[in-house]
């Protein structure tokens, strides 16, 4: 995910790369993607991949698949992810994710694993996110407790 | 305690968090780098602390340091730190720190194994939740392998949760190890039908997956599938099967027929009703899809295509062409090309239009020029991409240019006539250098005109063109070409000239050669020179010929006698050896040893023979050529791919008058030459379409059923043909001539299939019942790596052995875990230890070997503390047959101590061995498990065994025996268990500990890999850890406490150690000292 400056504000692999290796990918990807204009597909060749984005506000959302795989259901994904957001931060924007970008991870962990999704269903993985924020909201508490 | 907690909070309250860090980089625009790397700093002393929430902290911020490109390998160990917390809130971000910056090559990854391992058994699913995520990230095959098992039992979870997460992350274990699909392959299947929705859709995006790979494996399970399309509401469900049947049809035609008919409707309707361009684009695609197997329903859809191509995107454009490729027939062929034609007037830039030229030519040319019925118009068209400016595909067009004349012999004329006008306008052509890549087609024109020179109407006119003086302008290849060509034109008009008696007018034609040729001479280009200073001696000669009255014309043409054909890749290969050659016969005598040593000669002599073998073949016994010849062509005439191959059986048939078979209609070929301002082309369009027209109507008037004459053509896609293609007959009779092959060829294409095809190994049967061998997979035997058989509850025996009555069980701090479990579920939440005891084995295992035959199965083995049952342990055997002979009816027997016995089935007594249940073929290996119940876990202890087992080979079967020793150490007895600083103090104050040290003098690694050491032989987590000294714990099965404070001092390490059992306390110690001194 990165924001209209190409600056990144989320990343997720799915294979794993040297780092070297990712940091020169998200620059060619940036590049790309900041360079098509609206009335264009979502969908572009690159290299034997596929890249699938969607752009929110000022946000482009954008996954790399196999040539096998389907774009739409890329696409749906992106807007599924999109729409968990929402849902998890109640009118999600870029500051949200900054600011709670390991929240925004977790949520992506719930809805994706492996490169798989998981979770099909906007309610149970919602669910799962704030009953785990609650063990987590008694902990901190928990551990904020003045202990003299 | 107290105070370290105070401490704590106060450093907390002025550590930054997340979103201080991420306002103050927002703040600090100008030296962001600075800032950054002051935050660095600050984190490294975070992480130094002794608090696990400073430390979470501190993780947590890296990661997001990470995300902007910031190296935080160096912070690997303390991810794990954070990983290992018992506090969900940390255990959380060090996951994922971990999942955002492990991989493959992260070398503390190997340390988490235990860790994920305990968390994956959490009672609490979340812990067991972020494990699962956290692991499909950073999944190594080491990792994969040894856990494994473990997630596979997650698979049976109780919770849909854990159950959805572990069928998903099989996936990235099935890949990192493949050695688990098979076993893991009935669990999956059965998650299909698991009632929660989530864990079903998670079991058909893995199968979906998997089917990629080799899709005839779950062709079985297509009934499951279309069941579950029936009944499932989930979008997202749908999708996969379908995409799944989409690997599956092609296997099984008949699930395409039923699948057909939605998918196409859908697709349609997208296409036609959608003005969105991402269906558009999908729409496309799908289309081609479909096109490979049902180009019917595609190709009414052509116009929709051909719009495609106006897009402003590019994507779309290059997916349309794409589309065309397979959608064309004899039928709409011009017409597509047409529309293609359009386009290449209109496109923008150079890159798309070369595309669709390369495609204009891809598309005409597929399959031996299978849609063609009409090479004057593909000709024309070539003629009319000359035109193209700025192009880079000149060579293409040329070499369509050359295929089309040498091959098809009844378009030569009407080619000639177009090059010729080529050669006319090159001026046109070459004078653009922007045009460069275009003049390639004068290559083409200049031989074709030269090659079939008897064609031309004007040949004075098209040798006065190529003679131009700027034809020098032109690359050096294409004047060589030209040089050589204007001989065979000359030479054809000397001819001609001679024969009308027109002596003065040949001569002037030889004089104009010699006017205009030495500016050929003075070129700069080798080949063009030289070529040129030949031809111009010897037109000279000719002229002093022509003086004496001498006809020259004869000789000269002689020079350029007798077609070129060109010859089949393969038809060196297919030459026959002729009976009576032994081509690994010495012709002469082998040289001898000492030249042997010289490779040249022989390389040379390998030529020789080859060549050799020709001219023998004419020696062959006249009748039985004339035999064989006669049966090729017998072979010929029946095999309807057969392309013809010397011109002369066909040549004869077509001369041969009343073959009213072949509707050949003759063409004005003046018409579309003197069209002016309109693209020839599009004549040819029309005059098709009156052709076909008529060729309707004639039909219909002959009723008689008339079998097409195939012309021998290519028709290998057959199954592309509509009915309506076949009806149309080429307008010519283009005889395509393929390539020469040499007489009494072989006409069998055996060598078109490749023997070496690398994915022939690929397939792998799933549906196969395990044989005998496989029942367990092959496990390679690893002698140092912890390693443990993911699939071991498969095997049907052992399942029998591994579900002993339980033994009374002392309970001590886990009842919580056990109580509920029913027997079945017991195997499920099993949490095993290991424990590598495999080299100490081997050495004894070696010894005894030394001494028998070599073809033993040789055991490894793993001995597994058993959680469920303090008193047990649970040791897998791996056996490996090194030895060539077949090795079965294994048993297994050790001898009992008072404090540890094998349990064995039900009525045998001690000395009763336990059958292996499996056999050994050569090179196998498998493992198997025993279980031992112990009483005293205090003292490590040796036990002995024999192995029986009968060796079949050749010779017959023997019996044999092997001795081996089972060490059982007590670090094998202890269980890796977490405890927090806290809980640790209070242990330690408790006073009821026995201490004990041990100190371990030259240790040269570093502390950190010390601990790592000591974690991973030893079973034991680290508790605290400041500076070169750390606190660590573990727990034995029987619940003993085990506490160590570890000092390093400069050269040496002290241990010293509190635990409950002072016994117990000694030996681990002792244990302890001898790992810690091989470091």
């Amino acid at each position: 995910m990165n924001c209209r400056q190409g600056k990144l504000r989320l990343q997720k692999w799915y294979t794993t790369l040297p780092d070297k290796e990712k940091k020169k990918i998200i620059r060619e990807i940036v590049q790309i993607i900041l360079a098509r204009n609206q009335k264009m597909s979502s969908f572009v060749d690159w290299k034997d991949l596929k890249l699938v984005y969607k752009r929110y506000a000022s946000l482009y959302f954008c996954c790399a698949i196999e040539d096998r795989d389907n774009e739409l259901l890329a696409l749906e994904v992106v807007h599924r992810y999109v729409e968990l957001l929402d849902r998890y931060f109640g009118n999600v924007c870029e500051l949200d994710i900054i600011f709670n970008f390991e929240k925004a991870y977790f949520i992506l962990d719930e809805f994706i694993l492996g490169g798989e999704i998981q979770e099909t269903s906007k309610k149970s993985a919602v669910k799962a996110i704030e009953d785990s924020d609650m063990l987590q909201e008694t902990m901190e508490e928990y551990m904020n407790k003045p202990a003299f | 305690m107290a105070l370290k907690m105070v401490k704590g909070s106060i450093d907390r309250m002025f550590d930054k968090n997340l979103q201080d860090l991420v306002r103050g980089i927002r703040n600090h625009k100008e030296d962001e780098a600075k800032y950054i790397s002051q935050c660095i700093d600050e984190i490294k002393q975070e992480l130094k602390q002794d608090n696990i929430a400073v430390k979470a902290n501190a993780v947590c911020k890296l990661t997001y340091l990470q995300m902007l490109g910031y190296d935080i390998s160096w912070a690997a160990f303390n991810i794990i730190e954070v990983m290992s917390a018992s506090k969900f809130t940390f255990k959380r971000i060090g996951y994922l720190a971990a999942s955002q910056c492990f991989h493959e090559g992260t070398d503390v990854i190997m340390l988490t194994t235990n860790q994920i391992r305990k968390d994956l058994s959490s009672p609490n699913q979340y812990d067991t939740g972020v494990a699962l995520t956290g692991l499909s990230c950073f999944v190594t095959p080491d990792l994969a392998r040894d856990l494994a098992n473990d997630i596979m039992t997650l698979m049976s979870h109780t919770k849909p949760y854990i159950r959805k997460k572990a069928v998903l992350i099989m996936y990235k274990v099935f890949l990192k190890y493949p050695e688990s699909l098979r076993p893991a392959f009935p669990r999956l299947k059965e998650k299909l039908e698991d009632p929660d929705p989530g864990v079903q859709s998670a079991a058909v995006n893995v199968i979906c997956e998997l089917a990629r790979r080799n899709p005839k494996n779950y062709l079985s399970l297509a009934p499951l599938f279309f069941k579950l399309m029936t009944s499932s509401t989930n979008n997202w469900v749908l999708i996969k099967i379908i995409k799944l049947f989409g690997a599956l049809t092609p296997l099984e035609p008949r699930l395409g027929k039923k699948l057909i008919e939605p998918l196409t409707n859908l697709i349609h309707r997208i296409l036609i009703e959608d003005s969105d361009q991402n269906l558009k684009y999908l729409g496309l695609l799908a289309m081609s899809k479909i096109l490979k197997t049902h180009p019917k329903s595609v190709q009414s859809h052509k116009d929709l295509i051909l719009q495609c191509l106006d897009d402003k995107d590019e994507s779309i454009r290059l997916r349309a062409l794409d589309l065309l490729y397979g959608m064309v027939s004899k039928k709409n062929l011009m017409e597509i090309v047409k529309k293609l034609m359009i386009h290449v007037d209109k496109a923008e830039g150079t890159t798309y239009r070369d595309e669709l030229l390369t495609k204009i030519i891809d598309i005409c040319s597929q399959s031996n020029y299978q849609y063609i019925t009409n090479f004057e118009w593909y000709i024309s068209i070539l003629v009319e991409l000359t035109r193209l400016e700025g192009t880079r595909h000149g060579h293409l067009i040329a070499a369509q240019m050359l295929d089309v004349a040498i091959r098809v012999k009844a378009i030569r004329k009407f080619a000639v006539s177009q090059m010729a006008m080529l050669l006319d306008n090159a001026h046109l052509i070459a004078s653009n250098t922007q045009r460069n890549g275009i003049c390639e087609v004068l290559y083409a024109a200049a031989w074709i005109c030269g090659e079939f020179s008897e064609h031309l109407e004007e040949p004075n006119q098209t040798l006065e063109a190529m003679l131009r003086p700027k034809v020098t302008t032109l690359p050096g290849h294409i004047q060589a070409v030209y040089v050589q060509n204007m001989v065979k034109l000359y030479a054809s008009i000397l001819q001609q000239k001679e024969q009308a008696g027109e002596k003065e007018s040949s001569q002037e034609i030889t004089q104009l050669m010699i006017d205009r040729l030495p500016q050929f001479v003075q070129s700069a280009d080798l080949e063009v020179q030289e070529r040129a200073s030949c031809i111009l001696q010897l037109i000279k000669y000719i002229q002093k010929l022509q003086a004496k009255e001498v006809p020259v014309a004869e000789e000269v043409i002689a020079l350029f006698a007798g077609e070129l054909n060109p010859v089949a890749p393969k038809a060196q290969k297919k030459v026959p050896v002729p009976e009576g050659l032994d081509l690994d016969a010495w012709i002469n005598e082998p040289p001898s040893d000492s030249e042997s040593e010289d490779e040249k000669p022989k390389t040379i002599f390998h030529d020789e023979e080859q060549r050799h073998s020709r001219p023998r073949q004419p020696e062959m016994d006249e009748e039985e050529l004339a035999r064989r010849r006669e049966a090729r062509k017998q072979e010929q005439a029946n095999n309807p791919f057969y392309i013809k191959s010397s011109p002369s059986p066909q040549k004869r048939y077509q001369d041969t008058p009343g073959v009213e078979h072949i509707p050949v209609v003759q063409i004005d070929l003046s018409v579309p030459l003197k069209v002016p301002g309109m693209p020839m082309s599009d004549q040819y369009v029309k005059l098709e379409e009156e052709r076909r027209h008529k060729q309707k109507l004639e039909k219909d008037k002959k009723k008689k059923k008339q079998k097409k004459e195939k012309k021998g053509k290519h028709h290998r896609h057959n199954s592309l043909h509509t009915e309506s293609d076949e009806d149309i007959a080429p307008a010519q009779h283009v005889d395509i001539i393929t390539e020469e092959m040499p007489e009494n060829a072989l006409p069998s294409d055996e060598d078109d299939k490749d023997p070496n095809d690398p994915y022939k190994a690929l397939d792998i049967d799933l549906d196969k019942p395990l044989a005998d061998s496989e029942k367990l997979p092959v496990q390679k035997h690893r002698n140092t790596e912890n390693l443990k058989s993911p699939d071991t509850e498969v095997p049907l025996v052992e399942k029998k052995s591994k579900k002993p009555k339980k033994k009374e069980k002392k309970h001590k701090e886990r009842e919580r875990e056990k109580e509920k479990k029913k027997d079945k579920e017991r195997k499920v939440d099993e949490e095993e230890k290991k424990v590598i005891l495999r080299h100490v084995l081997r050495e004894d295992l070696e010894s005894v070997q030394n001494g028998t035959l070599d073809d033993e199965p040789l055991p490894t083995y793993d001995i597994q503390g058993n959680l469920q049952n303090d008193s047990q342990v649970t040791v897998s055997v791996i056996f490996e047959n090194k030895s060539t002979s077949f090795v079965k009816s294994m048993e297994l027997n050790v001898l009992d101590s008072l404090n540890t016995k094998m349990i064995r089935p039900e009525g045998s007594s001690v000395h009763d061995g336990i059958p292996v249940p499996f056999q050994l073929p050569p090179g196998i290996s498998n493992e198997a498990q025993f279980v031992f119940t112990l009483q005293s876990i205090v003292m490590a202890q040796k036990l002995k065994g024999t192995l029986s087992f009968i060796v079949k080979n050749d010779e017959g079967s023997t019996h044999e025996k092997l001795d081996f020793k089972l060490h059982f150490s007590c670090a094998s007895y202890l269980i890796t268990t977490p405890c927090y600083s806290d809980a640790f103090a209070k242990l330690l104050e408790s006073g009821d500990l026995h201490m004990n040290s041990i100190k371990v003098d030259g240790i040269s690694i570093s502390f950190q890999h010390l601990l790592a050491k000591i974690c991973f032989h030893h079973h034991f987590s680290v508790v605290e850890r400041v500076d070169s000294c750390a606190s660590m714990y573990s727990r034995s099965i029987q619940g003993h406490h085990v506490c160590l404070l570890v000092k390093k001092g400069e050269n040496s390490v002290s241990v010293d150690g509190k635990c409950n059992e002072p016994t117990l306390l000694s030996n681990l110690l002792d244990e302890m000292k001898e790992t810690l001194s091989m470091c």
